[in-house]
């Protein structure tokens, strides 16, 4: 929902409009041209923005279901579909095992890696740099569901490559660490982004500085505390955010795991894809992707409020 | 400010307004003679098929047999007929999406192929009228009906009327692998009489090196697979139904389903099966290539199995020696004579057809059309060199005695068989199910998956009043 910080922004009505009287805001258009201008987009968000969410509101608080009786005839059941999710232990499950995802995942795996990546490729030689950028790059942006066939092969139990590499044949990765396997992926697949802000970002520290700490001795934790991350505070945030918001909303894993094994793979997207697609509970789906929902925004506030705090 | 909260009091009324669309309204019947004059007609078939992919055999049949002879056909008399396929090649379950997205908006092709087990949802949610609604009495009148079973037509039927032509039928058998039964010294010609038989077998092939005995599907990565090859199977050698039609009541928490999952205990925990097998994304497909391997000694499947899976040269896990190596065999009730309906033996059968869309703009066309393709030309047409059970009784005298293992399906299991209830809940259950058979296979005993599974069903149903327990 982050377009929704695209919204144009409300007029200014309050505008000083000196020459004539039929123009009161800064443009001089007037308030009649001035709506006509907004409006296409206005009705652009409206329709694909604000009509969706409260259909998906009202869907929410009925019955209404893919096939069955419910399906011609949805009865509204009020909080009903709020109430059971959150009395759901697999709700419960699924959202702890998504908060697990993403911290593991995206806030300390891809953040950390990506940094570490940004940060030794500054000191490798040009054609080294780009070989280890492609390769990262490639895994951004090869299709899902190629990224995931290859997965599978690699962690397959019985002919797969991992196991072959390791000799242990026979380990299903899947199956015993099905969790661990599906962050390490997630790890493997986003990280690229994370190196390239932090790639631009590391340039905008100033060479001076770091000259300076280097001469009066600074270590290289110092350096990285006192120096760099003051400079890049605001990167690390926005890309934080970012990332904690795609792997929240990430589908991927289902075409990994499925969901499986029983459920510990089951982070709130596959949650619902099975709940509402698999299972046909419409309403009871629309009504957990709207918690999604307030949950996504709990994390964009939170990291909209730490990037403010010391600006 | 005032502006806008204007708007959005706007927006969310219009939104209010359009959002009463919800559901579906009770239209008055249609005029089923609407178009019947035409001289241009246009009809569109759908089907989970595609030319190439996933039942490339029925993609093959429509495109290059059906529209020809039926468009040839309709030119003789006169009439312009434009037939159009759509084909899909995906999973079930998102078919059936789209289709049941299809119906509802009064779009979508005018002959759509639904899975047997769809028919009751997609009635009870009015995306699919019996036919002599959608057609008139004409429906009654066609010669086919006479050529295809009760059972099979039931398939298609819902409260006791035809929503659509079913499209063969298919029953569940035990296949085993021979080699290995010599083995383990057991016999090639294997007819167990009771669940304990299979047992015994399996811990015979245990002592085989690198052998896993028995595969019987289980967990919810299988699917529906664990529920028609696997749990309901089990549960009719039981003596009960996973729904009974006169009680109107669901199995929960019985002795029953203790027992069937007993069996699951029985199977994982004593090292007959491969429990890790059961629970990885592509097990089933794992558990088809390890059978046609010849390292897997006995499993419960279909007659699909035979004809698309292990088939020497076409199978999607080909065995080139399968008429020698493969032996089937009835699945045995519980007990002798503990099946339903005192039987020994059990099946369960499904099979899906094809209905016409409520929405057609030429109801009498689309029904030439569906008779067409379920002619016992057009349908022996379809089987080709193949082998499959079709729906009509007098294809099936004709081309199965080609196959030993078809006319065993037919002749053998098809009268034992039970069906599925073609109910909206049914699914529900199944995943009910599907979960307290991977419960028992990650350690759980049957008596506290039952528990859960009970649970499972009561929040399905919304109540305990229709389920049985003791």
């Amino acid at each position: 929902m982050a377009q929704q910080t695209a919204l144009p922004p409300a007029e200014q009505p309050t505008a000083p409009a000196p020459s004539r009287t039929s123009a009161t805001d800064v443009a001089g258009l007037g308030r009649g041209r001035a709506a006509a201008f907004v409006a296409p987009a206005m009705l652009l968000v409206a329709v694909f923005l604000v009509f969706p969410a409260l259909w998906t509101l009202y869907i929410g608080v009925t019955n209404y279901r893919l096939t069955g009786v419910q399906a011609r005839t949805p009865e509204i059941v009020g909080v009903d579909n709020y109430v059971d999710a959150l009395g759901d232990p697999t709700f419960h499950n699924a959202l702890f095992l998504t908060l697990v995802f993403v911290l593991f995942s995206a806030v300390l795996g891809q953040n950390l890696l990506g940094f570490a990546l940004a940060r030794s490729l500054a000191t490798l030689r040009p054609v080294m740099r780009r070989v280890v950028e492609s390769l990262v790059l490639l895994a951004w942006i090869i299709p899902s569901s190629i990224v995931a066939f290859l997965w599978l092969a690699l962690l397959d139990r019985d002919a797969g490559t991992l196991n072959a590499l390791l000799q242990t044949p026979g380990l299903a990765w899947l199956i015993d660490y099905p969790l661990v396997s599906i962050i390490v992926f997630n790890i493997w697949r986003g990280t690229a982004f994370s190196m390239l802000l932090y790639s631009a970002a590391l340039a905008s520290v100033p060479p001076s500085q770091l000259e300076t700490a280097r001469l009066v001795g600074a270590s290289r934790w110092q350096t990285l505390r006192d120096v760099v991350f003051p400079h890049i505070r605001g990167h690390v945030l926005t890309n934080t955010l970012l990332i904690s918001l795609w792997t929240f909303n990430d589908f991927t894993p289902f075409l990994i795991t499925a969901g499986g094994p029983n459920d510990r793979t089951e982070i709130l997207p596959v949650y619902i894809y099975n709940t509402a697609i698999s299972g046909g509970q419409m309403g009871y789906g629309a009504a957990v992707s709207l918690i999604m929902l307030v949950i996504n925004l709990i994390i964009a506030l939170f990291y909209i409020r730490l990037l403010r705090e010391r600006r | 400010m005032r502006r806008i909260a204007r708007i959005i009091a706007v927006t969310t009324g219009l939104a209010l307004v359009a959002t009463g669309c919800l559901g579906q309204s009770e239209d008055e019947p249609e005029d089923t003679q609407r178009g019947a004059d035409a001289t241009e007609v246009t009809l569109t078939i759908a089907a989970n098929a595609v030319s190439g992919g996933k039942n490339a055999e029925e993609a093959d049949w429509i495109e290059n047999y059906v529209i020809p002879e039926f468009v040839a056909q309709q030119e003789a008399d006169g009439v312009d007929v434009t037939v159009e396929f759509q084909s899909s090649g995906v999973d079930d379950e998102d078919y059936k999406s789209k289709i049941a997205l299809d119906l509802r908006t009064g779009s979508g092709a005018d002959i759509v192929s639904l899975d047997g087990i769809w028919v009751g949802e997609f009635a009870e949610a009015g995306y699919v009228l019996p036919l002599t609604e959608v057609v008139g009495d004409t429906v009654d009148e066609w010669d086919g009906w006479e050529q295809i079973p009760d059972a099979v037509q039931a398939n298609m039927s819902f409260n006791d009327e035809r929503y659509g032509v079913p499209a063969g039928s298919d029953g569940r058998v035990l296949f085993y692998n021979k080699e290995l039964f010599a083995q383990a010294g057991l016999p090639e010609d294997w007819q167990p009489t009771s669940w304990e038989e299979i047992l015994d077998a399996g811990r015979a092939l245990q002592g085989i090196e690198g052998v896993t005995p028995i595969q019987l599907n289980a967990g919810t990565a299988m699917g529906e697979a664990t529920t028609m090859q696997g749990v309901l199977p089990l549960l009719v050698g039981t003596g009960q139904r996973i729904y009974d039609e006169d009680a109107g009541t669901w199995q929960g928490n019985t002795q029953n389903i203790r027992d069937v999952l007993g069996l699951y205990q029985s199977v994982y925990g004593e090292g007959l099966g491969d429990p890790t097998l059961q629970q990885e994304a592509q097990g089933r497909d794992k558990s088809f290539a390890e059978f046609a391997a010849g390292t897997v000694g006995i499993l419960m499947e279909g007659d699909y199995f035979w004809r698309s899976v292990i088939e020497p040269t076409a199978g999607v896990a080909p065995m080139p020696n399968r008429d020698e190596v493969v032996g089937f065999t009835k699945l045995p009730a519980m007990e002798p004579g503990s099946g339903i309906d005192g039987q020994d033996f059990v099946s369960m059968s499904g099979g899906g057809g094809r209905v016409l869309n409520p929405a057609t703009e030429f109801p009498q066309q689309a029904w030439e059309l569906l008779t067409f393709m379920n002619s016992a030309e057009a349908t022996t047409e379809l089987v080709g060199d193949g082998a499959r059970l079709t729906q009509r009784q007098d294809v099936n005298d004709e081309l199965l005695a080609n196959d030993p293992m078809l006319s065993f399906i037919a002749d053998e299991v098809v009268p034992l068989s039970a069906y599925r209830p073609g109910l909206a809940v049914y699914p529900q259950i199944s995943v009910a199910l599907q979960q307290a058979t991977l419960d028992v296979v990650t350690g759980m005993t049957p008596e506290e998956a039952a528990a859960s599974y009970q649970d499972a069903v009561e929040a399905a149903l919304g109540s305990a009043d229709d389920i049985a327990s003791d």
